[in-house]
């Protein structure tokens, strides 16, 4: 079942870049992706089946527009304090709890933790956090934990778990 | 008129780029430097690519540039998380500045 | 015209990021203004499509992309492994 799955992403993303539809370019992409997928499917998702559960999609395209809005508005922060002359930040690490359980889902928020301007994920130890992040406005820990986190946790709990 | 979109989003995506890296060049420490510079210049970078798909549309340009995104992505996340991570395990200090520092607990 | 202009911004960028590896005072920030030169090249890139119109820039732009990452990680590796403070 693993190994269908990522034979099917693979192939996917064969045909989107290569964007033409003759025989010889699909047999090569059905044999590259076949030796990909026997090869790297063992260390791919656990339960497959939950990528044929439809409404996961939706709450990705929710959470992707959540998402790109907050990096916008975050980006506009970091570069004011960029550009004004008395450097407004007060930097430190932080530990934050999170509740999700998976591994794939600890990973995307992470990865989101990251990707919003004035945090970065420096190390995840079992379920906790460790972030660093450019202008730590509060020293209360279940402030600074639901002002970090509790932007995505929620959707991506609906996504992954 | 896809042009002039195309157009919009380049030119938000270079005025990113600059914040980046003028951040690069300002900001006291690494850890603020990787703030600043990974994030913006990745997401300068992406609207740059979007733009190009914008202009050329759903042909074999387009759809590369769509993918070149989330692949950008993961890589620029993945490389600062490990850059961060590193930096702090080799021993480089924390601005003088730093109010608070949870990591340091769990290092032996 | 206006291509153009963006293209020498974006290069005068990445003397910018030079500077950095040049001057900076410890090997974590090289290592930053490396990784961060990886991904303007990939602007560099894209706006080079527009502006010459050779499609198989954007391909140069993904390989890039990949292989600026794994320099990337190669390095923070080094970084962890060793004491490298001044």
């Amino acid at each position: 079942m693993k190994y269908i799955t990522l034979f099917i992403i693979i192939f996917a993303l064969w045909l989107l870049m290569t964007f033409n539809l003759e025989t010889p370019n699909l047999i090569v992409g059905a044999v590259v992706a076949l030796i990909t997928s026997l090869v790297f499917g063992k260390g791919f998702l656990q339960d497959s089946k939950k990528f044929f559960q439809l409404q996961r999609y939706f709450w990705i395209i929710v959470y992707l527009f959540i998402f790109i809005w907050e990096c916008i508005k975050a980006n506009f922060d970091v570069a004011y304090r960029v550009l004004s002359p008395s450097m407004p930040i007060k930097p430190g690490i932080v530990k934050v709890k999170t509740s999700l359980k998976t591994d794939i889902g600890k990973t995307f928020l992470a990865n989101s933790i990251t990707m919003t301007p004035g945090t970065i994920t420096v190390d995840i130890i079992d379920d906790e956090f460790y972030i660093h992040w450019i202008y730590v406005s509060s020293e209360d820990p279940k402030e600074y934990t639901n002002k970090i986190l509790g932007r995505f946790e929620k959707y991506i709990k609906r996504i992954f778990e | 008129m896809n042009d002039t979109i195309s157009l919009i989003f380049i030119v938000i995506g270079v005025v990113f780029d600059l914040f980046g890296c003028i951040g690069l060049i300002r900001l006291p420490d690494v850890y603020n430097r990787l703030q600043s510079a990974t994030k913006s210049v990745t997401l300068g970078t992406c609207s740059i690519l979007f733009g190009l798909f914008i202009k050329y549309g759903f042909s074999a340009i387009g759809m590369k540039a769509l993918i070149a995104i989330p692949l950008l992505f993961f890589a620029s996340t993945v490389a600062a998380h490990a850059l961060i991570r590193g930096s702090y395990k080799s021993g480089i200090k924390l601005w003088d500045k730093t109010v608070i520092d949870d990591y340091k607990d769990v290092q032996k | 015209m206006i291509i153009s202009l963006l293209l020498y911004i974006l290069i005068g960028l990445s003397f910018l990021c030079f500077f950095r590896v040049v001057f900076g005072p410890s090997i974590a920030d090289r290592m930053v203004a490396i990784d961060i030169f990886g991904i303007l090249v990939v602007g560099i890139c894209a706006l080079l499509v527009i502006k010459t119109g050779r499609l198989f820039l954007i391909d140069i732009a993904i390989a890039w992309i990949i292989f600026s990452f794994i320099g990337t990680l190669t390095l923070a590796k080094y970084l962890t492994g060793k004491k490298l403070d001044e």
